[in-house]
This record gives C-alpha cells, structure tokens and sequence, in this order.
C-alpha cells in the first residue's frame, strides 16, 4: 500500500516534470528548427516582402523566380557538380583509406601495432601547420588538382579509431577465429567477414566523409587556385562579397531594383541548394550514431 | 598434430613464433598500411619537419635546409608587430568564451532530452538538433549575414532597429558564439545521449520506487555516470583553445569588427597564404600550436589530478 501511494505521488510529480521537461524541448526545437524554415519559405518568397518583414509563417508573394535563376546560372551547377564529384571520389577515397588503416591496427597480435598507432595518433595533436603542409602538397605537384583535397588529408585519425575499436568490440571473436581455422588468410577475413559485420559504422563514416567533403571550401580555395570550384566557395561571392555592397545596392532604385532582387533572391535559393541534400541524406544514419559511437568510444 | 593445434588455438601461440616468421604471416596487414603509411609521412611528418623554416629565412630555391637561419627573429617580429597583443587577447577571449557556453549546454541538453518518456518525440528533437551540423559553414555565415541585414533582416525586424550588427566590434563574439551554439550543441549530445543509454535502467527503477523525483534522479543518477565524459572533453577542448575556426571569423571579418575579429588563424593565413610570407607565417603558426600543446598538458595534469581520468 504505501508503496503504490509512493508511485503515485512520484507519478504526478514525474507528469509535471515530463510536461516542463517537452516545453523546454519545443522551445529548443523552434530555436534550432526556425532559421532553416524562415530561410525554406524566403526562398520561395518575394525578397522585398522579406525584407520588409512580411514572410514569418509561410511564403509571400510566392515565386519560383530565384530557383530558375539558380539552375540558368552556369558557375553555380558547374560548381555544384564540382562539388558532387569531389565528395563521391572523396569519400570512397576517405573511407577505403579508414578502413585499411583501422583493420590492420585492430589485431592485437601485429608486430609494431603500437608503434604504428602512435605513428597515426601523434597527427591528431601535432602538425606542421598551414603553410609548411601548403609547402609539401605544391612541391607533391598536388596545386591545381583535385587530389590536394583528398590526399593530404589522407586518414581521417578521429574517425580510424571510432572504426578501429568498433572493430575490436563489435565483430564477435568466435567468427573471426572460425574463419581463420577455416584456412582464410587475413585479407580475406577482412573482405568477407569484418567489411560485412561493419555496416553500421560504415555508413557513419561514409555520411561523415560526404558532409565533410561536401562542405568543404577552405582546402578548396587555397589548393585550387580558382579552377573547378565546389558550391561553396562559388557561394562565397553570392553570400559574403556581395552583401557588403548590398547596402550600397538598396539605395540604388529603378534599374537596378529587379536586379538587386534576384540577386538577395539567389542568396537564399543558394543556401537551400547546398544545405539540402545533407540534410536529406543524414536522418538515414541517425539511428547508428550513437551505437557507432558507444562502439567505437570505448576502448577494446 | 601437435602443431596444427597450436595453430587452432590462437594468440599465445601467436606470441610463441619467432618475429620474422610474425612478420611473415602479417605481411598481408602491413600491405594495406601501406598507403596510410606514406600518405601521413609525406603530408603530415615532412611538414613537421618543414616547421625549421620558422626559423630560417626560407628561400623556396635553397630547400628547407639550406635556407640562411635567423633564430628567433621571425618571433619577434611578431611580438613586435602593432596587433600582435590584440590578436593573442582575441583568440584567447573568442575560444574562452565559446568553450564557456559550448561545453555546458549539449550536457544540460542531454540529461533533458534523455528524460523524454515518447520516443517519437525524443528522436524528432534529436533529428531536427543534429540538422545545423550538417551544414556549411560557408551557408551558415550566409545565414548570419540574411539574419542581421540592416535593412530588413529578421534580427532587426523583431527589434525594430536596424543596426549593422557586423560592423560592430562589441558584437562580433555573441555572433560568432551564439551561432556555434546554435550549430553544434545539439551535436555535441551525441556523446552524453550514448554514455546515458548506457545507464542500467534498474537503477531507475529503484530511484522511482524510493520517490526520487526526476531531478533528484538526474543528479544522482545522470550526473555522476556524464562526469568522466565531460572531463574528457573539457581536456580536449582546453587543448584546443588557441584554433579558433578559421573558417567562420574569416567569413564575418568586416574592417569595422576587426577590433575582436582579429585573429591569429586568419593572420597565418593572410600572411602565409595571400602575401606568401612563409617563414613568418609559419613561426607565428607555431608560436600557436606550442601555447595550445602547453595548455593540454597543464589541463590534463590538473584534471588527472582532480580524478582518475587521464587523457594524454
């Protein structure tokens, strides 16, 4: 009896908690879901009516002007199939290296195995720094190619250990032993075995290089030299140049009105365009996040 | 007979084999760490080594090596330069603030979103959370840009002012923190959400039927099982106070925020990069990374002291 009565009165109390503890959740939600929507509905909105702070729910004067604008712009779908090229080469480049480096290093018994995690490990902390890596990628010949944006990144550290422990904790023992009594050599058990049983923290890794690669602009803008730009970096004229001058561009009228239009127009049909596919691609992985995680943060 | 089943038996026969033959049977593993191998020593190791021009007068025709040395006078110049001062306080001041509020909220986040009872709910708020992470820099400083337009940006409109908030110093780290926050705190929970999920659910069970309110389970229960984690990354986070990200100061830089927007990172980069100064640049480079190695290991000796977490 008293303990039902305790129940209860935890009860109630745990009915007022839970509905402060959703308020608190919603209000965090609004704060974080809101500027993605406000920029969703502007671009589809007439950008005057957004400036003059007329868009807060939905689209106002709906137009499909900026996304017709965005697609007719030759430098943006260059760029935007730059950007899918370098991040389907980049991340089967990133993950394929994560994975021969982490299966080898997850075998107790390698002779060295130590040495070579520290070898690995020590770049996480130290490094030569911007300009002498600039130094070695141009005297590589790697200046002006796309491969300065992947090779010297080379292994992703942070990520090699996540797969690494994964591997130690994750892929039960007696199927590694059983394939190794069957006679199968090393890289075999690595090909048919581990590769399969590591799906999930697969696609962890393989959504972690392509948001990476995707987003990337600064390995761009120093190693490229202009040719062949990503998304964003062609973005950064739409976005960051033109916005100093977009005071002095307001006060100009007449001619320059329409122009000026679908020039803030594009600015947010930009941002969706590089922001969605991201944004479509990572909730496919999400369940795996943490266990990939919890896996791969504890030490095996 | 006897050694087939040696072999059957795994690792401590392993250990018994003489080491060329160890090397022999793994020759198939140090094949696949091949390339890791030369990438990181070519890309990683010979830029380490690439640092002595920091203290050499680098001529790209003379190599490394054969490049005349100087000392320490690339160092002074910079402790000379008029805005070094400024530059240290404000990448000391914009990590220090942002680690301030960056490490607390995705904790206090956390032990919220791990209380939720509807687990609809609960994976709507951690999907819609994460989402900020996964976008560019280069869209969120666009963002920022749209939001506090002095002419109709939503900041202004729901103040009814129209300040330029990017031309004003005083403004520049809540812009630069605020965004951080709103990008990747719901990110950093990832780690707390996991460590909790991990918690016996035993234990709450026997909370409950003690009457422990949900705050009291919380900080008996949640609080102690993050701890370890937290001390973690606070480590973590110290060692890298001195990297502020680049790449958004960069992009919200206006010559009227410089006065807090002055940074060291960007430094490196406009004189190593845009006016190709390399052996400055790389000695103010390194003046960074040494302050940042000398914090980790000051931040790591008191925290291993303070409890039995030790990191480096």
């Amino acid at each position: 009896m008293a303990s039902t009565a305790k129940k209860k009165a935890s009860g109630m109390s745990d009915k007022t908690s839970d509905i402060i503890l959703v308020a608190i959740c919603v209000v965090v939600l609004l704060i974080v879901a809101y500027p993605l929507y406000y920029v969703l509905i502007a671009s589809f909105s007439d950008p005057y009516q957004v400036y003059a702070g007329k868009t807060f729910l939905l689209p106002s004067g709906f137009t499909l002007d900026g996304y017709k604008a965005v697609f007719a712009e030759k430098s943006i779908v260059s760029a935007f199939f730059n950007s899918v090229k370098y991040t389907v080469i980049g991340t089967v480049f990133s993950v394929v290296m994560l994975y021969i480096t982490a299966y080898p290093l997850a075998q107790k018994g390698l002779p060295g195995r130590k040495f070579l995690s520290i070898f690995f490990l020590f770049t996480m902390y130290f490094g030569g720094g911007l300009v002498p890596t600039y130094l070695v990628v141009k005297q590589t010949g790697l200046v002006g190619s796309m491969w300065a944006l992947f090779l010297p990144g080379g292994v992703g550290v942070g990520n090699m250990i996540i797969v690494r422990n994964y591997f130690q904790n994750s892929i039960p023992r007696d199927l590694l032993e059983a394939s190794s009594i069957d006679g199968c050599s090393k890289l075999r058990t690595f090909l048919s075995v581990v590769i399969p049983l590591s799906m999930p923290i697969l696609a962890v890794m393989v959504v972690f290089s392509m948001v990476a690669y995707w987003n990337d602009w600064f390995t761009a803008l120093i190693y490229l030299g202009g040719k062949g730009s990503p998304l964003p970096l062609v973005m950064r004229n739409i976005l960051i140049k033109s916005s100093a001058s977009a005071s002095q561009a307001a006060t100009i009228s007449g001619g320059y009105a329409e122009l000026n239009k679908l020039t803030e127009l594009l600015k947010f049909c930009s941002m969706i365009v590089a922001a969605l596919p991201m944004l479509i691609i990572y909730p496919f992985v999400q369940k795996h996040f943490e266990k990939g995680f919890m896996a791969g943060a504890v030490k095996g | 007979m006897k050694a087939s089943e040696q072999a059957k038996s795994g690792k401590p026969v392993v250990r018994g084999k003489p080491l060329g033959r160890r090397l022999r049977d793994n020759w198939q593993l140090y094949a696949l760490l091949l390339i890791p191998v030369v990438l990181t020593l070519v890309y990683k190791y010979i830029p380490m080594y690439g640092i002595q021009i920091a203290f050499r007068d680098f001529k790209a025709s003379r190599g490394y090596a054969g490049s005349e040395w100087v000392g320490l006078y690339w160092f002074k110049r910079f402790f000379s330069a008029p805005n070094c001062l400024r530059m240290i306080k404000n990448t000391v001041l914009l990590s220090l603030y942002t680690l301030l509020w960056t490490f607390p909220i995705p904790i206090i986040l956390s032990l919220i979103i791990n209380q939720l009872r509807f687990g609809k709910f609960k994976r709507v708020v951690q999907t819609v959370l994460y989402a900020p992470h996964f976008i560019s820099i280069m869209v969120i400083c666009g963002m920022i840009r749209i939001f506090l337009s002095p002419s109709g940006g939503l900041i202004n409109l729901l103040m009814g002012s129209s300040i330029d908030f990017l031309t004003e110093a005083s403004a520049f780290r809540t812009i630069y923190i605020a965004s951080a926050v709103w990008q990747d705190a719901g990110w950093g929970c990832i780690i707390y959400l996991a460590t909790l999920a991990n918690v016996d659910p035993g234990l709450y069970e026997a909370a409950k039927v003690d009457g422990a309110s949900i705050f009291q389970r919380i900080r008996n229960i949640d609080i102690p099982e993050l701890l370890p984690m937290a001390i973690l990354n606070l480590i973590m986070a110290a060692g890298g106070l001195m990297n502020v990200g680049f790449e958004k100061v960069w992009l919200l830089q206006t010559d009227l925020n410089k006065a807090a927007s002055d940074v060291i990172a960007v430094y490196v980069y406009q004189q190593g990069i845009e006016s190709a100064k390399y052996s400055y640049s790389t000695a103010v480079g390194l003046f960074n990374t040494v302050v940042n190695i000398v914090l980790l290991l000051i931040v790591n000796k008191i925290a291993s002291k303070a409890s039995d977490v030790e990191f480096v």
